[in-house]
């Protein structure tokens, strides 16, 4: 907090953790994927150029380590298969509504839930998502144009022509 | 409907809608003129308007799911800030000992936060303190006081959003507020020492839910208090201890009274705090 730039990373703490929850799943994996960001933000806080947005620096530094570590498991899999959702993510009426959508939301690409996640929860746009995770525009598109249809197809099992029609 | 344009998300006005453009229009990411031409076309395309439909009320359900850990108290293992003062000890020595300070000041934080109560006063008891405390050297502040100055930083340049419950609710904030923390608040009012309550906010603590306060001056220069449930360490002095310690650019003043944690945050000076913390102090039962 010794300067705007420094209170500025302490303020995506709280959206950094929402999306590392959505990414890892497991509360504690994810909390570890944070203080890795954290950790390495700090590092090169005086490599950072102001070349952009500090939000998208540090969503750019939690994909790349998170990609590291999903590498680095492949080669030891340790599996969760089984694991417990978090408990108290939602009121017992929806929950397993969301628990559906928590495990449709897992079983996808990690490519395609980093994009849907980024769009869809951190409202981010586009094309600062393509420059945090490094691909192009188009791909970001296509990413998030494939989860989308892939959560249709199992959350909604292929919407029923009633169902299309519903209206909010 | 085209194929999406693997490059271009923009679209040329009246050109035929594209996947892209779906997505652009539930995202809210479309140039403000496309979205006339989008409704348009979904009012006459069932299958499309679904899949908006869809995409929206799955995008709703992440947010459902994911936003509840906005909330959460955050890990006190998360590095708050930079570890190391970079260059004011001088370029020559500036690496080693730049390294060796991250570690320390790394491994001191831990050590902070769980001796927090037992740390050293500046100062003891009463109005009295702020000469005392003026003369103290800046401490390093741990425990809620480091909470205290990140949810200052966190929320006191905050335009549109500040305080959760604001000062034209006041009833209503000190009855939330002292509901959730469990006793009966006060507001400290402190126009006569020319801040004007802004209004409040709970926020989650290590030991239960905490309150800010948030004040600004005429020049909206703004001050937040802090206010935690804090169990006096058995032994302690009876009178408080006033401390006075910095996080980057905020200031704080706190001190620990009858069971309870207060910090006064700001990018005010230490005499300015001092005297507004003094002030505090005195209306929320200090003598």
């Amino acid at each position: 907090m010794g300067s705007p730039h420094e209170a500025e990373i302490v303020a995506c703490i709280p959206s950094l953790r929402r999306y590392a929850r959505g990414l890892a799943h497991d509360p504690q994996r994810a909390d570890d994927l944070v203080q890795d960001t954290l950790e390495r933000a700090w590092g090169r806080f005086s490599m950072w150029q102001r070349r952009g947005a500090i939000r998208s620096w540090m969503f750019g530094i939690m994909h790349n380590l998170y990609i590291d570590r999903l590498r680095s498991q492949r080669n030891s899999p340790e599996e969760d298969a089984g694991e417990e959702l978090p408990e108290a993510v939602a009121a017992p009426a929806d929950r397993l509504g969301l628990r559906d959508l928590e495990r449709a939301l897992q079983r996808l690409s990690t490519e395609q839930r980093e994009v849907l996640l980024l769009v869809g929860v951190e409202e981010m746009s586009y094309r600062e998502i393509a420059s945090a995770i490094g691909v192009p525009i188009g791909t970001v598109m296509s990413r998030l144009s494939r989860a989308r249809e892939r959560l249709r197809a199992e959350l909604d099992d292929r919407p029923a022509p009633a169902k299309m029609q519903r209206v909010k | 409907m085209t194929p999406m344009d693997p490059d271009l998300p923009t679209p040329d006005a009246g050109s035929p809608v594209s996947e892209a453009d779906l997505h652009g229009y539930v995202d809210g990411q479309l140039p403000a003129w496309r979205y006339d031409e989008v409704e348009r076309h979904l009012a006459s395309h069932a299958d499309d308007r679904a899949r908006v439909e869809t995409w929206r009320r799955h995008t709703e359900m992440l947010h459902r799911l994911l936003d509840p850990v906005l909330h959460e108290p955050l890990p006190p293992r998360l590095p708050l800030r930079r570890p190391a003062p970079p260059l004011w000890r001088g370029l020559a020595a500036g690496i080693a000992i730049a390294v060796l300070s991250a570690g320390a000041a790394w491994l001191a934080r831990g050590a902070f936060d769980r001796a927090e109560s037992a740390a050293s006063p500046v100062a003891t008891a009463g109005p009295a303190a702020s000469a005392a405390a003026q003369g103290a050297p800046v401490g390093e502040l741990a425990g809620f006081a480091l909470r205290a100055a990140a949810a200052h930083a966190l929320y006191s340049p905050e335009q549109r959003h500040p305080v959760e419950v604001g000062a034209d609710e006041e009833s209503h904030l000190v009855a939330w507020l002292s509901k959730r923390l469990g006793t009966p608040l006060k507001v400290p009012g402190l126009k006569g020492v020319g801040y004007e309550l802004v209004g409040g906010r709970l926020l989650p603590g290590d030991t239960g839910p905490v309150a800010q306060f948030m004040y600004h001056d005429a020049s909206n220069q703004r001050l937040t208090l802090y206010l935690t449930r804090q169990p006096s360490a058995p032994g302690q002095a009876t009178q408080p201890a006033f401390r006075f310690g910095r996080d980057g650019r905020v200031n704080v003043f706190y001190w620990i009274d009858k069971d309870f944690g207060y910090a006064l945050s700001g990018s005010a000076d230490r005499q300015e705090l001092t005297r507004v913390a003094n002030e505090v102090y005195r209306q929320l039962g200090g003598s």
